[in-house]
C-alpha cells in the first residue's frame, strides 16, 4: 500500500516568495510610504535592517458574501451548566455576537492593522527602489582592468607549460593510422603473394617475380617506417582566454565644508546625503573605500568621526579639498581599479577668488576621473559657487547638484540625483 | 491549541468540478464492508523501538505496524505517499490552501504573512500534518515531530483522512483524487502564461474578482448530463403527444388578452431558472470576457468544486481520522507493539486535539469539530458493542449490530448535515451537554430553545444539523435575471434564511461581480414573504 516516503525538506524552500512578492507589489504603496517615514525617523548608521509595516486590514480584505447582524438563527453551544429550557439570557452588550460565531479572524488580531515584517533586503530594494547606479554598465564595458582566466578547449600552438600529452598523442595515433592504412593493406597483400609464391617450385619467371615482391614490401616497409611517431601538427596546448571581469572595488570621497557658516544643522544634512551614497554604493559593489575630506581654508583627510563631529572656524576655500582628492586618487585609487565617486556638501559660501578654480579642478582633473560627482549645497542662497558648478553642469553628465534644506528633502534629492538613466526627469 | 490542519481552513477554499464524463468512467467496484476486524497476528517479541528523534527505518515500521492494523479494520485507502518537510514548507502549504501546488496570488502571500507572524510569536502550533486528497494520497509529515506523532499522524492522515478521502460519496462524486495534482499544475502555468501575456495586474484582479465569488463557483447537484439525438428525438415526440392529449377546443373560443400575451414575453427572465453557481454562469454568460479570462474563472471555479466536500465534511473527516488515530494506536498497544513512552505522547496531543472548551471558556470558539466527530463515531461503535434502552429506542436500525459496517456505512454516505441529524445520541448530547440558544433580533433577550434532556434532544440535533448545513451558514444568492433588452444589467437576487440579512460587504462583492460580468449589477435581498427589503446596485465598470 506504501508508495514511499519521500523527503521534500531540501526542496522547495521559499515556494511562497512569489506570493509575497505579489503582496508587496500590491500594496506597494503602503509599503513605500512606511518605508519612507522610516528613512526619516531612523538613525543613519542603522539604515539597514528591516522594518514593520502595517496595513489596514480593511485595505487587505477580501470580501465574500456573508451574513450580518440581525434576523433570527439558532446556535448550539457546548458546556451548559446552569440553563433549562425556557431560560432568557440578556444579550451580551457591546460585541453584540457574544458567545456566538467563533469564526476567529484568519490572521490573528481582529480589527488592528495587518503588522508584517519588511526583511532588510526588501527594505533596502525599496529604499533604492528606481534607481541605477549612473554610468555603471558603461564602465564595466569600457575599461576593465581586472581579467580572469578561462579554460578554453585546445589550440594547435602554445607554450611547452601547456601542452595536453594525452591530447597530442591521441592526435598521433589517428595520424599514423591514417597515414599508413593504404600502404599497410598493400603490404599485407603482397606478403600473401610472396608466400604463395614461395610454395611452388622455383624457377626463373617465379624467381624474377619474387624478386620484384621483395623489393616493393622492402619499399613498403621502409615508408611505414619514416611514418613519424610524433609529428608537429599532432601537438595540442591547452588553451585559456581572459575574460574581463568588472571591477567591484569603489571608493568614494566625501567632501564637506567645515567652516564657521556650518552648523550641526547643515552637516547633519550632509551627513545623511554622504550616509545615503553609501548604502547606495554598497547594492553594487563589493568593497567600497571611504575617504573623507573636511575643509576650511585648508583641507585635510580625517576620519568618519572628525569629520562629522569635530568643528571649525574660519574662512573657506573649497578648492583646496578638491586638490587634495586629486592627490589622494593619484597616490592611492588609480581610476583604472577603482571605481571613484565624489560627494560634496557645503553651504556654497566660498572665496570668491576660489570658485573658478574649483571649476577648473573639476574638469580638468577630477570629473574625467569620476564615475560620478554630486554635489549638494546644504544652505538655499546661490553663491559664486553655485553659479560656477551650474555651468559643469551643462557639459558633464555625470555631475549633478542639487540644494537640500530640510532633512525631508534627502530622500528625494537624492533619488533624483540618482535617478534611472533614461526615465524621465 | 495546536490541532491538526487537513481540510478545516478558515479562509474560503478555492475546486475541481470532475467532468462528469470522467466521473462516469472511473469505475466502481461494489464492496463488502468487513463485517469483524481480521484476527490479530501473533505478538511481536519487543515492541517498535522509540527514541524521540525518528528516522526513516522507524518511520517504515511503524508505517508497516499501522497499516497492518489498517487492514485488519478494512480501511479502504488510495495508496499512501509520506513526504518530510520542513515548518517553513508547512507554512507554504497553509498559504496555498494546503496544495503542493498552486497558482500564484497575492492573498496567499498574505497568508504566508500572517501565518508565519503568529507562528514565530508562538500564537500557533503549525499544524503536525497537511493530507491531500489525491491518488496517491499525499501527507505531510513535519520533520520537528517525535516519532510518536509521526505515528500519530500517520494514522490520522494517511490511514483516517485518506479512507475518508476514498470512500465519502462527497468526494467521490465532487472530486477526481487522481488528476488534482495535473489539474493544479495547470493552473499554475496557465495563470503564469496569462500574467506574462495581459499583465501582473488584470490577471489578479480577475482572480481577484474569482475569489469573492468562489463559494457560489460550486455545483451543489449534479448537471444533467447532455441528451443524445435519439433520446432528444424520443423525448420530442413524448411532449407532442403529451400537448396533444391536452388540447381542449373549449378554451380556445375565448378571445385572447392583448396586454396579456406582452406582459408575458416582457416578465421572461433570462435565465430560465435562477441559478446558483454564479461563476459558472459568468464564465459562459458574460457579454465581454475573453477567452482566456473565461478559462481563469473555471480554474478558480474547478478549485473551489475541488474544496466543496471538505466544507461539508469538517466533524465527519476530521472525526473519523481522530477515530481511526485512536483506535488503530491504542490497537498497537494492545497487540504490544508500541511502549508506554509513545502511547503517552499521542495521548497528550490527542487529547488537546479533542478538547471541546465550554461555552463561555476564554478558548471557546464554538464546537471543535474533532471532538464532536470523535464522540460520535465512538458513540456508533459503543451503540452497536453495548446498546442501551435509550440506544435501541433512538437508533434501532443498527444497535446491537457488527460496528465496522455500520462505521462504514455512516462515513460513506453522509455529509455533516446528514450525519449529525442521523447519528447524534442522546448520549454524545448529554456528555457534550450541548444546548440551543435562539437570537431573535426581535426579542429583548436570547433565550434556550432546548437543552440535553429527554424534551430537547431532538429539538438540539435538529438545531445543530441546520448549523452544519452549507446553505444556511452561507447566505443564498443566486443569478435571477439578465436584462437583455436593456443595459444588459445582472440581478442576484438573495433570499434570506430566517430574515438574516446580508453582511454590508456585499457591496464590494458586487463590485467583484459587476467587474467580471461588465455591466452593472443589482443585488435584491428578499424575506421570507417575498418582499426585496434590500437593494445593492453597482454600476457597470468603466471600460
Amino acid at each position: 500500500m506504501l508508495q514511499q516516503i519521500i523527503d521534500r525538506r531540501l526542496a522547495g524552500k521559499n515556494k511562497s516568495i512569489g506570493n509575497r512578492e505579489r503582496f508587496l507589489r500590491r500594496h506597494h504603496e503602503q509599503v513605500r510610504e512606511a518605508v519612507r517615514r522610516a528613512v526619516d525617523g531612523r538613525g543613519i548608521r542603522d539604515m539597514e535592517r528591516g522594518e514593520n509595516i502595517s496595513i489596514p486590514k480593511k485595505d487587505i480584505s477580501e470580501p465574500v458574501f456573508g451574513h450580518g447582524q440581525g434576523g433570527t438563527r439558532e446556535m448550539v453551544h457546548p458546556g451548559n451548566r446552569e440553563y433549562v429550557t425556557g431560560d432568557q439570557i440578556e444579550r451580551p452588550k457591546g460585541g453584540g455576537q457574544g458567545s456566538g460565531r467563533g469564526q476567529a479572524s484568519d490572521s490573528g488580531e481582529g480589527e488592528d492593522d495587518f503588522v508584517f515584517h519588511l526583511t532588510k533586503e526588501e527594505f533596502m530594494q525599496i529604499f533604492f527602489d528606481d534607481l541605477a547606479l549612473p554610468r555603471m554598465t558603461q564602465t564595466q564595458l569600457a575599461e576593465t582592468p581586472e581579467w580572469k582566466s578561462h579554460r578554453a578547449g585546445f589550440v594547435s600552438d602554445g607554450t611547452p607549460s601547456n601542452l595536453s600529452v594525452v591530447r597530442s598523442m591521441r592526435g598521433a595515433i589517428g595520424r599514423r593510422l591514417a597515414i599508413g592504412s593504404i600502404s599497410r593493406g598493400e603490404l599485407r597483400e603482397l606478403e600473401d603473394d610472396l608466400e604463395e609464391l614461395l610454395a611452388w617450385p622455383v624457377d626463373a619467371k617465379r624467381e624474377a617475380e619474387r624478386e620484384r615482391l621483395e623489393a616493393r614490401i622492402a619499399e613498403l616497409r621502409n615508408r611505414l617506417d619514416r611514418i613519424p611517431f610524433l609529428d608537429p601538427i599532432d601537438l595540442r596546448f591547452r588553451n585559456r582566454v581572459k575574460v574581463p571581469v568588472p571591477t567591484t572595488k569603489a571608493v568614494m570621497f566625501c567632501l564637506m565644508d567645515v567652516s564657521g557658516s556650518m552648523d550641526e544643522a547643515r552637516k547633519e544634512l550632509s551627513k545623511r546625503f554622504f550616509i545615503l551614497l553609501y548604502l547606495f554604493l554598497t547594492r553594487h559593489y563589493d568593497k567600497i573605500d571611504l575617504v573623507f575630506i573636511r575643509h576650511h581654508t585648508q583641507a585635510q583627510e580625517v576620519d568618519e568621526e572628525n569629520f562629522f563631529h569635530a568643528r571649525e572656524t574660519g574662512g573657506t576655500v573649497v578648492s583646496s579639498a578638491l586638490v587634495l582628492m586629486d592627490e589622494i586618487i593619484k597616490a592611492r585609487y588609480s581610476p583604472t581599479e577603482w571605481n571613484i565617486y565624489g560627494a560634496q556638501a557645503s553651504d556654497g559660501d566660498n572665496w570668491h577668488h576660489d570658485s573658478g578654480r574649483c571649476r577648473e579642478l573639476l574638469t580638468d582633473n577630477l570629473l574625467p576621473v569620476c564615475r560620478y560627482f554630486a554635489y549638494v549645497q546644504v544652505a538655499e542662497e546661490e553663491q559664486n559657487l553655485w553659479e560656477e558648478y551650474m555651468r559643469l553642469q551643462e557639459t558633464h553628465p555625470h555631475f549633478a547638484m542639487r540644494k537640500v534644506t530640510q532633512a525631508s528633502q534627502i530622500y528625494p534629492v537624492f533619488r533624483d540625483l540618482f535617478k534611472k538613466e533614461g526615465a524621465a526627469a | 491549541m495546536t490541532h491538526y490542519e487537513g481540510e478545516r481552513r478558515s479562509t474560503p477554499a478555492p475546486t475541481a468540478n470532475t467532468p462528469p464524463r470522467m466521473l462516469r468512467e472511473r469505475r466502481r467496484t461494489p464492496r463488502n464492508p468487513l463485517q469483524a476486524p481480521l484476527p490479530a497476528p501473533p505478538r511481536p517479541a519487543h515492541p517498535l523501538p522509540d527514541p524521540s528523534d525518528w528516522n526513516f527505518e522507524l518511520l517504515e515500521q511503524y508505517h508497516d505496524a499501522i497499516r497492518a492494523a489498517a487492514q485488519r479494520f478494512g480501511l479502504d485507502t488510495y495508496p499512501n505517499q509520506l513526504e518530510i518537510i520542513t515548518a517553513e514548507q508547512m507554512m507554504d502549504a497553509y498559504s496555498s490552501v494546503g496544495m503542493p501546488v498552486n497558482y500564484r496570488h497575492w492573498s496567499y502571500g498574505k497568508e504566508f504573512i500572517a501565518n508565519e507572524k503568529n507562528y514565530r510569536r508562538g500564537h500557533m502550533g503549525l499544524a503536525y500534518e497537511i493530507v491531500i486528497n489525491s491518488d496517491p494520497c499525499i501527507s505531510y509529515l513535519m520533520e520537528e515531530n517525535s516519532t510518536a506523532m509521526q505515528a500519530l499522524v500517520i494514522a490520522h492522515a494517511a490511514y483516517g483522512h485518506n479512507s475518508f478521502f476514498k470512500g465519502n460519496y462527497l468526494f467521490k462524486l465532487w472530486t477526481d483524487a487522481s488528476s488534482i495534482i495535473d489539474y493544479l499544475v495547470y493552473a499554475k502555468n496557465y495563470i503564469a502564461e496569462c500574467e506574462e501575456r495581459y499583465g501582473l495586474l488584470q490577471v489578479e484582479e480577475l482572480i481577484d474578482s474569482c475569489h469573492a465569488l468562489q463559494n457560489y463557483g460550486v455545483d451543489r447537484y449534479r448537471r444533467p448530463s447532455k441528451l443524445s439525438l435519439a433520446e432528444e428525438r424520443a423525448r420530442r415526440k413524448e411532449r407532442l403527444e403529451h400537448a396533444q392529449l391536452q388540447v381542449n377546443d373549449i378554451w380556445r373560443t375565448l378571445p385572447k388578452k392583448p396586454d396579456k400575451a406582452e406582459d408575458s414575453t416582457d416578465t421572461k427572465r433570462f435565465p430560465g431558472e435562477p441559478q446558483e453557481n454564479l461563476l459558472y454562469f459568468i464564465e459562459k454568460n458574460a457579454p465581454l470576457l475573453e477567452p482566456w479570462q473565461r478559462e481563469v474563472v473555471r480554474i478558480v471555479r474547478k478549485i473551489a468544486q475541488y474544496f466543496y466536500p471538505q466544507r461539508q465534511t469538517q466533524v465527519m473527516n476530521e472525526g473519523w481520522a481522530t477515530f481511526w488515530h485512536h483506535h488503530l494506536l491504542n490497537t498497537l498497544y494492545d497487540q504490544g507493539h508500541l511502549t508506554d513512552g509513545v502511547m503517552i505522547e499521542w495521548l497528550k496531543s490527542h487529547t488537546n486535539v479533542v478538547f471541546q472548551p465550554p461555552v463561555g471558556h476564554p478558548a471557546y470558539s464554538g464546537l471543535n469539530p474533532y471532538a464532536l466527530g470523535f464522540a460520535m463515531y465512538t458513540d456508533i461503535k459503543r451503540i452497536c458493542e453495548n446498546p442501551t434502552d435509550e440506544d435501541r429506542e433512538w437508533f434501532p436500525s443498527f444497535a446491537g449490530h457488527p460496528w465496522l459496517p455500520t462505521l462504514d456505512h455512516a462515513m460513506r454516505n453522509f455529509k455533516d448535515e446528514s450525519f449529525v441529524g442521523q447519528y447524534l445520541s442522546p448520549k454524545v448530547m448529554r456528555d457534550m451537554r450541548l444546548f440551543a440558544i435562539v437570537d431573535d433580533e426581535n426579542a429583548e433577550n436570547l433565550s434556550v430553545s432546548a437543552i440535553h434532556d429527554v424534551s430537547g434532544f431532538r429539538h438540539v440535533r435538529e438545531a445543530l444539523s441546520r448549523q452544519y448545513d452549507l446553505s444556511s451558514r452561507e447566505p443564498d444568492i443566486q443569478v435571477w435575471n439578465v436584462n437583455l433588452r436593456g443595459d444588459r444589467s445582472l440581478t442576484l437576487r438573495h433570499t434570506q434564511n430566517n430574515n438574516r440579512p446580508l453582511h454590508e460587504t456585499a457591496q464590494e462583492v458586487l463590485k467583484h461581480v459587476a467587474r467580471l460580468w461588465g455591466f452593472g449589477v443589482q443585488l435584491d435581498s428578499v424575506d421570507n414573504t417575498g418582499a426585496v427589503t434590500k437593494h445593492w446596485s453597482v454600476p457597470a465598470p468603466p471600460q
